[in-house]
């Protein structure tokens, strides 16, 4: 039984910022909903159903916020389902909606992920102390320090890479106009000379906290016949889990994250990620994740990944630009911040990204991560539908 | 529904619930669950690693914990990895995820579960939580108070009366002594009002427990299975939050999920509604269009055991082991979630001829 293509035609964000004190949850949602309506010339009664996904409750202080949503999303009398799978929900979130799609359940689907970190605390969030349990370590930074000096440890990479990395991001981050981050001044000297949080990352290597939303019209192919924009079609998608510590887990390079790219890459028929793909838009939250996913992802040997960010591939205009719109380091509504990595691959196939468009970009990668290191979603999304 | 003609052969083929109890302190969460994930597995003879996809449904609100569901894929056993999701929803909406996965083809079989401990809080605060955060969280308006005021609603609409509604008490809690894994069983009396007009016994008891589910497509199912539950139809719909902008005596989106199940195309021989107040299964018996000649709850009901997160996909596992047994031929079941059955879901199930 064949699956219906996937297509993205319509992508809308939110400017993200600190802290949107000008409107509730509802209408920062709705806000980005709207747009990425507004891009695929639709209206709310286009839509047959709504797939939401955020971090955890305590993040905003609302149980199953969806519940209350409802109304803003205009989901009433539709189906409404809310996907929480840690950092990684923004992209499990898309995956589902495309279920939706490819499993002609419904034609046309919106799909939305949000968090709005203002309205509480998610240091506290994450530290609710339970008897027995391991507590993560004050802050995801100290959870992920000692991984990040494992693989120092591992590859011999210089201390530098990690400042290289947040430099271009937070440089890309300058071309996009929904970044959180617009740092004007910032040179290469002020990342190396800002304060060591949890060694070896620095304060201006890891992510900001975000309030923002962002959203995508997801449809079949008679909805993108339809579409007044060119569509970013799904080549392939999956999800994989592992547990958050064993004996023999590998907190460097993930199993779970080489076994969900190898089933992207399969479903894609990419043979050679290095070559085959043009772009990259990861998860990277702490500066050293680029290197440490690009050996993760296939497009580095083991060992090799931080000669690609050091050599300048990874840069806009490299050969494979890598977080083209300041990525996560630049922006962080956590739950939002894997369906910005899978919405940006869209739009760079759509040729829409404006001034951080890569030129020519056909095949674009969009990849999450969350908990542990061990939760993993992934999109292969292309400017042409897929072949089969 | 789009595309119902090429629709994939989907059944449930195990599943497997807790006793449910008012405290587990002894138990975490991963300790509740095992059992159940163990018997779906037996019941199939499946692995872990015979599992193409794994769906469950939870709540960090009532575990008290952010990634509370993290513990519980340790217990799962996701070595080597595993293709997995959650939502923070009822299970029976982590089973329709499974559901649609399965209809891609991209998965032959699915386990679906989902937990919830209400005891080590106070589950009538807690659920104040859902509400609209700005205008209607702040006043704490509780999960039985709102439940009165819908139960008020269909008194003064002359569609119940207390002498009715303690009826559906009685009669779910006598069916409740056939089901070993019940709460709340036998000769339960009525009791003084909690909030006017819903007593003690128009409640659901407040416990633990945990559910799991095994979904086969098409001769996979039939090899897992004697008798598979076949999933004809499943959806689900939500209303507005807001209750003042709600016709609470009725359920539009519990009839439009049924419609769109094709739960009105044939008769029903069995319903198993997630209805926690009394007056709740007196608003769904209408919207749903069931007849005195349905069997409604033999298991009991969430008013013999209402494990939240897991009550409603309970209930598909008590309507798919009737057809398994050869008690049912075609059955509804019904999930909810939200302050007075705001969101509903409907799956219908049958079993092959006999």
């Amino acid at each position: 039984m064949s699956k219906e293509p996937v297509a993205v035609v319509g992508i809308g964000q939110t400017k993200h910022v600190a802290a949107r004190r000008d409107v509730s949850i509802a209408g920062l949602v709705r806000e980005a909903a709207q747009r990425a309506l507004d891009d695929a010339e639709l209206t709310w009664a286009d839509i047959d159903a709504v797939v939401i996904g955020k971090a955890p409750d305590f993040f905003e202080g609302v149980m199953m916020p969806e519940l209350y949503l409802a109304d803003a999303l205009g989901a009433v009398g539709k189906p409404m389902l809310r996907v929480h799978t840690a950092g990684s929900v923004g992209g499990s979130t898309a995956l589902v909606a495309a279920n939706l799609v490819a499993a002609r359940v419904h034609g046309t689907v919106l799909t939305l992920a949000f968090e709005k970190q203002s309205e509480s605390n998610a240091m506290w969030g994450l530290s609710l102390p339970i008897p027995f349990q391991q507590p993560l370590l004050a802050g995801a930074g100290g959870f992920f320090a000692p991984h990040v000096r494992a693989y120092m440890r591992r590859t011999g990479a210089p201390d530098t890479v990690g400042s290289l990395v947040a430099y271009k991001d937070r440089r890309n981050a300058l071309k996009n106009p929904y970044a959180h981050l617009h740092e004007h001044d910032i040179t290469l000297e002020k990342v190396q000379a800002s304060p060591m949080l949890w060694d070896p990352i620095r304060y201006s290597e890891t992510c900001p906290s975000s309030d923002g939303a962002c959203a995508m019209v997801l449809t079949d192919r008679a909805g993108a016949a339809r579409a007044p924009r060119p569509a970013a079609w799904m080549h392939g998608g999956a999800m994989r889990s592992e547990p958050t510590l064993f004996a023999g887990k590998d907190c460097v390079s993930p199993q779970a994250g080489k076994d969900c790219a190898a089933d992207v890459y399969r479903q894609a028929g990419i043979a050679d990620p290095r070559r085959d793909i043009d772009a990259v838009e990861m998860y990277v939250p702490f500066s050293w994740y680029e290197p440490m996913w690009l050996e993760n992802l296939g497009f580095a040997d083991e060992g090799e990944g931080w000669k690609l960010t050091e050599s300048g591939v990874t840069e806009l205009d490299g050969d494979l630009p890598v977080n083209m719109s300041g990525g996560v380091l630049s922006t962080n509504p956590i739950g939002a911040s894997g369906m910005i990595r899978f919405a940006e691959a869209a739009l760079q196939v759509r040729g829409q990204a404006g001034e951080h468009q890569v030129e020519g970009a056909r095949r674009v990668l969009g990849h999450a991560y969350g908990g542990g290191s061990q939760f993993f979603s992934m999109w292969l999304v292309g400017s042409e539908p897929p072949a089969s | 529904m789009h595309g119902a003609a090429a629709m994939r052969e989907i059944a449930v083929v195990a599943f497997a619930q807790t006793d449910h109890r008012r405290t587990t302190d002894e138990l975490s969460e991963v300790e509740m669950l095992m059992p159940v994930l163990h018997g779906v597995l037996e019941q199939t003879g499946l692995k872990t690693a015979d599992i193409d996809f794994t769906c469950s449904g939870s709540s960090d609100y009532l575990a008290g914990r952010a990634f509370s569901f993290t513990l519980a894929l340790d217990g799962v056993g996701a070595w080597p990895p595993i293709s997995e999701s959650h939502v923070e929803m009822d299970g029976a909406w982590a089973l329709y995820e499974a559901w649609t996965k399965l209809l891609t083809g991209d998965a032959d079989t699915a386990l679906v579960y989902s937990y919830g401990k209400s005891s080590p809080g106070s589950v009538r605060d807690v659920l104040t939580r859902q509400l609209d955060p700005y205008y209607v969280a702040p006043l704490w308006p509780d999960s039985v108070a709102l439940a009165a005021l819908q139960a008020q609603a269909l008194i003064d609409a002359g569609d119940t009366d207390e002498p009715a509604l303690a009826a559906v008490a009685a009669r779910s809690r006598t069916d409740a002594s056939a089901n070993s894994h019940a709460q709340v069983r036998g000769s339960v009396p009525q009791g003084e009002y909690v909030v006017r007009p819903l007593r003690t016994g128009d409640c659901p008891p407040i416990g633990d427990g945990a559910a799991a589910v095994i979904l086969a497509a098409g001769d996979r199912a039939r090899e897992l299975c004697e008798r598979p539950a076949w999933i004809r139809g499943i959806d689900h719909r939500i209303e507005a939050h807001g209750l003042g902008v709600r016709e609470l005596t009725d359920s539009p989106s519990a009839r439009l999920a049924a419609e769109k199940a094709g739960a009105f195309e044939r008769p029903v021989d069995t319903a198993e509604l997630h209805a926690p107040f009394t007056a709740q299964e007196v608003v769904l018996r209408k919207a749903l269009r069931l007849g005195d000649d349905v069997r409604v709850n033999p298991s009991g009901g969430a008013l013999a055991a209402n494990p939240v997160m897991a009550a409603g996909l309970i209930r598909i596992g008590e309507a798919a082991a009737r057809i398994h047994r050869g008690e049912s031929d075609r059955a509804l079941a019904h999930a909810t979630s939200g302050p007075c059955l705001q969101q509903n879901l409907v799956a219908v199930l049958e079993g092959d001829p006999r």
